[in-house]
């Protein structure tokens, strides 16, 4: 009993009326936490209730509090019939598990129902008093501490980087249950709401005990996702990076590395196995368990590209010695791992040595209906949708799954090392679903790392010495990983531009973030490839094969169409790279967004040349000459637009001359690496030149026409879908985090692979123009972290999400220091654009009068206060000038520009439904999703307010998945979201504080922020 | 290819001031999306029709979904949905209920009952504003009318703390709620060359000096407040402004009167004349107005017995204003020089407002 929890309902206002007869409502609330539940009295008749209660208390296991929501529904009292629901509160108490975290979750939620929307907000206080027995909730993995970020966050140093941890948990969907032909919409979009946030938190605590297991103490790049499976069930898993952390300006950050999670480790988590169980882990093998059940399931691996990569067997002839070393050190750290992977995209400086290019791995897998007769019974008596005891029946239900991705992984490992890399880094996972065939996916950039932050600590000499030394500064990650004499394939070396020693590709791919220190020429931009491809309609089997045949094309003209906006933007180098294959009911789709940039290690990159087939008649000679002209037109244009002006080297510094454009041919080439027994399919260019585009039909002249239909931004936008925009960075403080989505129908009639690509291309590129238009007047600016999301919720439909934050810069300093920078942006606050930046300025003069502190204090303004209404109650005065609701920013990012993150609050991980049966009546489809989106958002905010934060950074929106039937004036509706909440504090005041406590300003603002009532 | 689903949501409302404007003008999104091509948008930003169609529906859509939220702007400062500036919730506040000159004109001082709301179509046509906006512009006066009806205390201010207006939108709507509740007649042809400011100001005075709520401390009644403070005039003030009859009725003392003022005017004033032959007909003219306000016809038609007992004849013999204004300060001074006159605090409370009123009245 190591926990109790304790929870104050307080009050509540804008209840809906509920009582036609008085236009009032007679509210109380039930307060549930697993199986126990309190009830407040009834309010009688008020939209505003009081109900002030008293403290109601839940002693429950700590496996329980990482497990459970808390559970608070408002309901109407009824005397005569059943009570009315009015709406719900699902709050996940997992911060308050963590003593580093928020310490009271108080503040106004929205009170929302699955069918109405958000119906008015309530006032609780929620607490947790966490009894002194370390020991005992190790095993529950409480304080584990997780996050979104895809990098070390803000205020912690890593100690170590443990590696990979992944997890799944399986259930039945309650939406395919039987009993949900009997209940009504709202039970049934309840039931599954409730269980998959049990599920995420189970999924949470696994994971956690996977970490505490490798000795580290947190959670880096966390990543959970949901793949609704239909009839055969609901799968949620996740992976992420376990890391231990220090809290920065911490003492304790200077204790030998090893020895904090260690101590805290007396009781080893095999020795006492947690009862409900760490059931899979692919530390154990499982492959003889599910090797039977494999073989029934339908099962198609797909030759994978690499895009820059040799044979394997060669990673251990290395060119030098000191090659050699290094990689033995590394492969000693790595090979204890299976999966030596990392779901990070940023690193602490010296980490990343090498990059080897993208590798990735996808598998077609039919779903199995789950056809177990016990399985059935149990449903039968149960009739509940409580989580189902797996070790009771099913059990091999997510081995299954399990097995499928160990399989990719597997591949992608094989992959890295033909690449000579130990290691992927940038790594995730992804998975579309259509009827009963799942795609699985899997990328990442193979890498060589540096040892020295994968052990404890102890490898640390003369090695890392070297290392440095050897790895000048802005280009050591470019440098290939590989061996240049012994590669099976044609390749395109030269010595690196920037020193001039190592090696270097022609052109470099990865899903990574570009390192801080790369050396980049000019700004970077966002390049898209997008493809359609019909499919017959097919059943089972023939599905999944005609789907898997199509896949190769499919990577290939994605890859080729990258390859040739990369050439024509005038760049070198793609990172963030991120294809998504989607597959529907007739088509598959490919998007692949990245954001290309010219790095100054890498050769200039070549020129298009188009060639006619047979030059015969004159006008088609002249016709090529045309386009020629106008893509060497474009790639200059181009080459001005995003400031490329590499400096010029003489060849012979070089030593290798700068290939003509026919060498080049032999550069880019794809190796296939088949897998199974899929024939070999030769993807590389074969014979042709990677750059020559032949126009021999209307196909290849619609690929240069799209190639140069692609409209650059409007001039002040710049966009990426990397974190930050290389080239940029003197961002002002002004940020927007939007979500836009987009449905069109096709028409049905003689659809042809063209018309469907052009449909797409128009669709993404109609959407950037809105964007652009849209944010106008934040110019000037750059949308960073755009983020594309393409599903086919049905035959004829495409739909299209993207989320991403436009953030504005400065754009007549083009500055290089982060002190000069501050400066700026504060001289800039106060000379021009006063619309910019009227929104927190206002913010701070109204909360400012009555704050009680000196000025140094004033920085916690700018956060919602947890305080709740008794605080701002007391308040009334000038209209309009007291907004009671605290500013929450949103962002993709990692960072809030010309901010500090002070404190980590936890993770936000929520799931929503909604669903109506009025479509027109509230707007039509778009009026639905709007609103819906809208009240995520607001969620979202009242959550992170509600623990005392003012931002929720790495922001994302992981699932929406939308459904209508506008014949029956229906829709529904399904997102899920997560991000970390923090509290943030302005620089501008942060130096504040510095000067009059120059020495513990992280602690003070943390303080600052832990209001207490 | 159609757009089945097309949204937009950021984190902070995106709020466009020009197309908010459209949509409270009452235009449709298409007249809208014209509107804005018209005034060179698509040349500035280098937009399509297309983006323009679309991001002008997302505003729209916007727009509907906190229009029930400015119903009650408190709520809007409350809810959580929409994340707004606070500078820009009082802009949405302060537009949505801002009025047509034209259109307040039209309904100023009539029932705002369902009756009146059938006639917002001739309205509309009359003035040129849409119906929508015509719509939203009477209900708005409607639901204010509603909010601070039944309340006590002061009108401006009630109306302020229940819909956070800026201060001149709360005095300009306490003007239309007072218009409303005593029905005074301002459609009257004589009275068309009034503008809204001018029945403002009036309405202002009277609020602070002729109603229930202006007699300050407490009531003598405390228990009879059912009565609103500041909406309804004071009964009994009207009742006792009967007393004011004597000043005409009695021979001796209008004479009296008029030869006080004649006396102090002579030499100052312009129109002399013409002040001193008319004399009787204005001073029987204003005081038989005080007399009148007993019944509540009367009072309804106070602005048109104001206007064709006093300003029409002074206007009709080109008094200038600086002459008006001599006059009717000599006028309610002298009265308290009349000896037999007992009700001077009375004729004050009266005339210090009437006078205002007057002069505000007196123009082409």
């Amino acid at each position: 009993m190591p926990g109790k929890l304790k929870v104050k309902i307080v009050a509540g206002r804008h209840l809906p009326v509920m009582d036609r007869a008085s236009d009032l409502t007679d509210a109380f609330v039930e307060v549930k936490f697993g199986n126990t539940t309190f009830k407040t009295d009834v309010y009688l008749k008020s939209l505003n209730p009081q109900w002030n209660s008293e403290w109601f208390k839940f002693e429950v296991d700590d496996e329980d509090l990482q497990d459970e929501p808390l559970q608070i529904t408002v309901l109407d009292h009824d005397t005569y019939s059943a009570n009315d629901a009015i709406g719900k509160v699902y709050i996940d108490i997992d911060p308050l598990l963590y003593s580093e975290a928020a310490t009271v979750i108080s503040g106004w939620f929205p009170i929302y129902d699955t069918i109405h929307g958000i119906r008015g907000e309530i006032n609780v206080v929620v607490k947790v008093d966490l009894f002194n027995d370390l020991n005992r909730f190790r095993q529950s993995s409480c304080g584990v501490k997780f996050f979104c970020t895809t990098s070390i966050p803000k205020c912690y140093r890593a100690v170590i980087i443990h590696g990979f941890v992944e997890e799944l948990v399986v259930n039945e969907d309650p939406e395919y249950q039987w009993i949900d032909r009997i209940r009504t919409p709202r039970a049934s979009n309840e039931a599954r709401q409730r269980l998959i946030s049990l599920m995420s938190g189970e999924l949470q605590r696994k994971i956690g005990l996977k970490v505490l297991e490798m000795r580290g103490n947190a959670v880096v790049g966390y990543l959970q996702c949901f793949d609704l499976e239909g009839e055969s069930g609901l799968v949620v898993r996740a992976i992420g990076t376990a890391c231990t952390l220090d809290k920065l300006s911490s003492p304790a950050a200077f204790l030998p590395a090893c020895n904090s999670p260690s101590k805290e480790m007396k009781e080893s988590p095999l020795a006492h196995p947690p009862s409900h169980g760490c059931r899979s882990t692919h530390n154990s093998p499982i492959h003889t368990a599910t090797g039977s059940r494999l073989t029934q399931n339908f099962s198609v691996s797909v030759p994978t590209l690499i895009y820059t990569g040799m044979g394997s067997g060669s990673a251990g002839k290395e060119g030098g010695p000191f090659k050699a070393l290094l990689r033995q050190q590394t492969q000693s750290a790595l090979e204890q791992r299976e999966f030596p992977f990392f779901t990070l995209t940023a690193f602490p400086p010296g980490f990343l040595v090498h990059v080897g290019g993208v590798v990735s791995a996808r598998s077609v897998k039919l779903l199995d209906r789950i056809h177990n007769p016990a399985f059935v019974g149990i449903m039968g008596n149960t009739r509940s949708y409580k989580l189902l005891d797996w070790n009771s029946f099913n059990s091999d239900e997510p081995e299954t799954r399990d097995a499928w991705w160990a399989e990719i992984r597997q591949e992608i490992k094989s992959h890295a090392k033909a690449l000579g890399c130990h290691a992927v880094v940038g790594y995730s996972e992804s998975t579309s679903i259509c009827e009963e065939v799942c795609i699985l996916s899997a990328s990442g950039t193979a890498a060589v790392l540096n040892p020295r932050f994968l052990q404890d600590g102890t490898v640390e000499g003369c090695l890392e010495q070297r290392i440095e030394e050897n790895l000048p500064a802005g280009c050591g990650f470019c440098h290939i990983p590989y061996d240049e004499l012994n590669m099976p394939f044609p390749a395109h070396l030269t010595y690196c531009y920037n020193c001039r020693k190592q090696k270097v590709p022609d052109v470099l791919f990865t899903t990574i973030d570009l390192p801080t220190d790369a050396t980049v020429v000019g700004k970077g931009c966002l390049i898209q490839a997008r493809l359609c491809r019909l499919k017959k309609k097919a059943q089972a089997e023939a599905n999944a094969t005609a789907i898997s045949n199509l896949l190769p094309f499919m990577e290939y003209e994605v890859h080729t169409q990258l390859m040739n906006k990369l050439k024509l933007k005038g760049m070198n180098a793609l990172f963030g790279l991120r294809i998504q294959i989607t597959v529907g009911e007739n088509m598959l789709m490919g998007l692949a967004s990245a954001t290309a940039v010219y790095l100054a290690a890498l050769p200039m990159p070549g020129g298009i040349q188009i060639a006619g087939k047979t030059p015969s008649d004159g006008s088609y000679e002249q016709h090529i000459s045309h386009m020629q002209k106008k893509i060497s037109d474009t790639i200059a244009k181009n080459k001005e637009l995003y400031e490329i002006n590499p400096p010029e080297i003489s060849e012979e510094i070089i030593g290798s001359p700068i290939p003509e454009p026919k060498q080049r041919s032999r550069l880019l080439r794809s190796q296939s690496e088949s897998s199974d027994e899929v024939t070999e399919l030769d993807l590389s260019h074969g014979k042709k030149d990677a750059f020559v585009l032949e126009i021999d039909d209307t196909d290849a002249m619609e690929d240069v026409h799209s190639l140069l239909t692609d409209v650059p931004p409007p001039s002040g936008f710049y966009s990426c879908n990397t974190e930050i925009m290389p080239g940029i960075n003197n961002w002002t403080s002004e940020i927007q985090m939007f979500t836009s989505v987009r449905v069109i129908r096709l028409s049905s009639l003689n659809l042809t692979n063209q018309a469907l690509n052009k449909n797409f291309n128009d669709l993404c590129e109609n959407l950037l123009k809105s964007l652009y238009f849209k944010l106008r007047s934040m110019i000037p600016c750059c949308l960073c972290h755009v983020n594309f999301t393409v599903s086919l919720p049905e035959d004829e439909l495409i739909q299209v999400t993207v989320t991403a934050v436009a953030i504005t810069f400065d754009k007549n300093q083009a500055l290089q220091t982060t002190k000069t920078h501050i400066e700026k942006s504060l001289q800039r606050a106060s000379t021009d654009n006063e619309e910019l930046l009227q929104f927190p300025l206002e913010l701070c003069s109204d909360s400012l009068p009555s704050h009680p502190f000196p000025p140094a204090k004033a920085v916690t303004v700018e956060k919602a206060s947890p305080m709740g209404e008794g605080n701002f109650r007391n308040r009334s005065a000038p209209p309009c000038a007291n907004s009671t609701v605290g500013v929450v920013k949103m962002t993709p990012l990692s960072f809030i520009p010309g901010a500090k993150i002070t404190k980590y609050l936890g993770i936000i991980n929520m799931f929503f439904i909604r669903e109506t049966t009025s479509l027109r009546e509230e707007g039509g489809v778009s009026g639905f999703l709007h609103a819906f989106i809208a009240e995520v958002f607001a969620m979202v905010r009242a959550h992170v307010a509600a623990l005392g934060g003012n931002a929720v950074v790495s922001y994302i929106m992981k699932q929406c998945v939308f459904m209508e039937n506008p014949n029956k004036n229906q829709a529904q509706c399904l997102i899920n979201v997560s991000g970390d909440a923090v509290i943030f504090v302005r620089e501008s005041e942060l130096e504040v504080i510095s000067t009059q406590q120059p020495t513990a300003n992280c602690q003070q603002s943390c303080a600052g922020g832990e209001v207490t009532t | 290819m159609t757009s089945e689903l097309d949204i937009f949501v950021g984190n902070t409302t995106l709020i466009d001031e020009e197309v908010y404007r459209l949509w409270l003008d009452g235009y449709s999104v298409s007249d809208a999306v014209a509107l804005r091509v018209r005034a060179g948008i698509l040349e500035q930003t280098g937009a399509t029709a297309a983006v323009l169609q679309s991001d002008t529906m997302d505003h729209y859509r916007t727009f509907h979904m906190l229009e029930r939220l400015l119903h009650a702007p408190p709520k809007l400062l409350h809810q959580l949905v929409f994340q707004i500036p606070p500078s820009r919730q009082a802009l949405l506040i302060e537009r949505y209920y801002a009025f047509d000159e034209a259109f307040v004109r039209e309904v100023l001082g009539k029932k705002l009952s369902k009756g009146t709301k059938k006639d917002l179509d001739d309205i509309s046509a009359k003035t040129g504003i849409t119906l929508k906006s015509c719509r939203r512009q009477f209900d708005n006066f409607k639901r204010v009318f509603k909010v601070v009806e039944e309340m006590r205390g002061s009108l401006a201010d009630n109306i302020q703390q229940h819909f956070l207006f800026s201060d001149r939108l709360a005095r300009d709507y306490a003007a239309i709620v007072f218009f409303a509740n005593n029905r005074f007649e301002t459609a009257k042809k004589k009275l068309q060359y009034l503008s809204f400011g001018d029945f403002a100001f009036c309405a202002e005075l009277m609020i602070q000096n002729w109603t229930l709520g202006a007699v300050g401390e407490a009531p003598s009644k405390p228990d009879s407040q059912v009565d609103d403070m500041d909406m309804d005039l004071d009964k009994e003030f009207l009742q006792d402004l009967k007393e004011l009859k004597v000043l005409v009725a009695d021979k001796d003392l209008l004479d009296l009167h008029k030869s006080l003022v004649c006396t102090a005017l002579r030499g100052k004033l312009g129109v002399f004349s013409e002040m001193e032959a008319n004399f009787k007909n204005l001073s029987r003219g204003l005081v038989n107005v005080a007399a009148k306000l007993t019944h509540n016809k009367d009072v309804r038609d106070l602005f048109v017995d104001l206007v064709e007992k006093f300003v029409e004849p002074c206007r009709s013999d080109h008094w200038p204003l600086g002459d008006v204004r001599l006059f009717l300060n000599q006028y309610s001074v002298t009265v308290h020089s009349l000896d037999g006159f007992r009700h001077q605090a009375l004729w004050d409370r009266y005339m210090d407002t009437l006078r205002g009123c007057l002069l505000r009245l007196y123009h082409d």
